[in-house]
């Protein structure tokens, strides 16, 4: 099992450690429910330095990332970052990612834990026909999420850039504790916040600094548990659990990162698969409190129409939610039922997401 | 008289006569996290030691709830209906599942005391 450099911070917090996706993480430090009501009200501090980065460099960065990525990376400015994802020749999804522009000549991307061997084997095998270096930094670096509403506030207090500065998808480099730190208003929890990046050396120490600060504000350290709860609540998804190899971009709601006005890998795919998509992504709150878990079936007036892909009970929302990839007959409204082991359980299609919280909306 | 029992399936049960009171252990509870729903049992339900008779789900994942003992269900706590969280807050006290008959008393020596519930625990 990995550990990242924060390892020891989390068992000297009391942390419950749970191997997910070949790391030891923190799964909570006091309760998961308590941890997402700290982000949503006030600040939640992350660690999650199992993701990967990746490196770019080179005088065709941009031509690269552009070639590898569905999203237009050439209308980034140096500064911004990018949701996006990447896909395989049949226009499977192999992974989504956030890419840094952190200059015309290097980007960093930002990838998902399970997918860092994979990811990096895709990116060198693609890199051969462009002049560019790409280089696996992920054992090197450190990244620890920042996120609720009283996030500006209370980091404001410790790092040397002016935060109203940075708009949402924006970055600056700043130093911390007299550290330097990529500092970007980005998240997954649906709150507003910031994501800082650093060398694994430094980690520990900017870790106890945001941990105080956080504690300031009445906020606290938070677990993949409340990670979860919270991008669940704000209809973000998980690779792995909503989408992966199986599925492309058009069924998951992913369509607004495909531009195919450029070239890039999977786009003869995807040009085809636009025209006959039949499973889409809907959001569904059930009755009752049960989780319904990855995997059970849904039935549309009987029949079966579908799958969970991720399901948690919602604290913001006192409600049981969950993500489903079902036919495209299935509207808005529709009362559904989950097949839970025994029994089945009804279900209605709600409107994504199911919170909204304080993320910006302005770049 | 009154003792307190456990089972290495991790419940608690606190005799008194006749009856003995359930609930899943504090250990239990911090294992399972933040709990958000609880499938009780029937109140006349006749149970066999070791039957599964409750289910509990928590954020992390559903765990099953054994009988202790065989017996009959006398009554269940329903506020955990509506506030399944109880069982976090007081796993061994406000949490309690359910109550039982006992039917045969001599499967009280299968249970544990607590210090070696202790034991049982700290060897996993």
């Amino acid at each position: 099992m990995n550990r990242t450099p924060l390892y020891e911070r989390h068992i000297a917090l009391g942390a419950k450690m749970v191997d997910f996706a070949g790391w030891t993480m923190p799964l909570y430090y006091s309760s998961i429910f308590e941890e997402v009501m700290a982000v949503r009200k006030s600040v939640g501090v992350f660690d999650v330095s199992h993701m990967g980065e990746i490196v770019v460099e080179g005088q065709e960065t941009v031509d690269f990332v552009n070639f590898l990525v569905t999203n237009d990376f050439s209308s980034v400015p140096e500064g911004k970052a990018m949701y996006t994802v990447m896909c395989n020749e049949a226009g499977g999804i192999v992974d989504d990612l956030v890419v840094y522009k952190i200059s015309r000549e290097k980007a960093i991307m930002v990838v998902n834990a399970a997918n860092i061997e994979k990811d990096y084997e895709w990116i060198k095998t693609h890199s051969k026909n462009f002049n560019v270096e790409v280089r696996n930094v992920s054992d090197e670096t450190a990244l620890v999420a920042f996120q609720g509403p009283k996030s500006q506030e209370a980091l404001q207090r410790v790092v040397n850039v002016d935060l109203e500065g940075i708009g949402y998808y924006s970055f600056q480099w700043g130093r911390l504790d007299g550290e330097s730190v990529l500092v970007s208003r980005t998240g997954y929890t649906g709150e507003d916040g910031f994501e800082l990046m650093m060398n694994a050396e430094s980690a520990a120490r900017i870790w106890d600094t945001l941990v105080e600060i956080a504690g300031a504000v009445d906020g606290k350290p938070a677990g993949l548990g409340a990670r979860d709860v919270c991008r669940l609540e704000a209809s973000y998804l998980l690779y792995g659990q909503d989408m992966d190899e199986s599925t492309n971009p058009f069924e998951v709601g992913l369509s607004w990162v495909v531009k195919m006005n450029k070239d890039f890998v999977g786009k003869e795919a995807l040009l085809e698969l636009k025209e006959k998509v039949e499973r889409k992504l809907v959001a569904l709150e059930l009755s009752g409190r049960r989780i319904a878990r990855k995997g059970y079936i849904v039935l549309k007036e009987g029949k079966e129409v579908g799958t969970i892909t991720s399901g948690n009970f919602s604290p913001t929302l006192g409600k049981s939610i969950a993500l489903a990839l079902v036919s495209r007959c299935v509207k808005t409204g529709d009362r559904l039922e989950v097949a839970f082991p025994g029994k089945n359980v009804e279900a209605h299609v709600v409107k994504k997401p199911f919170y909204r919280g304080s993320v910006r909306r302005e770049a | 008289m009154r003792m307190k029992k456990y089972t290495r399936t991790h419940e608690w049960v606190e005799i008194e006569g006749k009856v003995a009171t359930v609930g899943i252990t504090n250990h239990a509870q911090e294992e399972l996290g933040d709990v958000v729903y609880v499938d009780l049992p029937e109140v006349g339900k006749e149970v066999k030691k070791g039957d599964v008779v409750a289910s509990i789900e928590s954020v992390k994942a559903a765990a099953d709830v054994y009988a202790p003992l065989s017996g009959k269900i006398t009554e269940v706590n329903e506020r955990l209906e509506t506030e399944p969280e109880l069982i976090n807050k007081d796993a061994e006290g406000e949490g309690w599942i359910f109550k039982m008959e006992i039917a045969d008393e001599s499967e009280l020596s299968d249970l544990l005391d607590e210090q070696a519930y202790k034991e049982f625990c700290e060897q996993k």
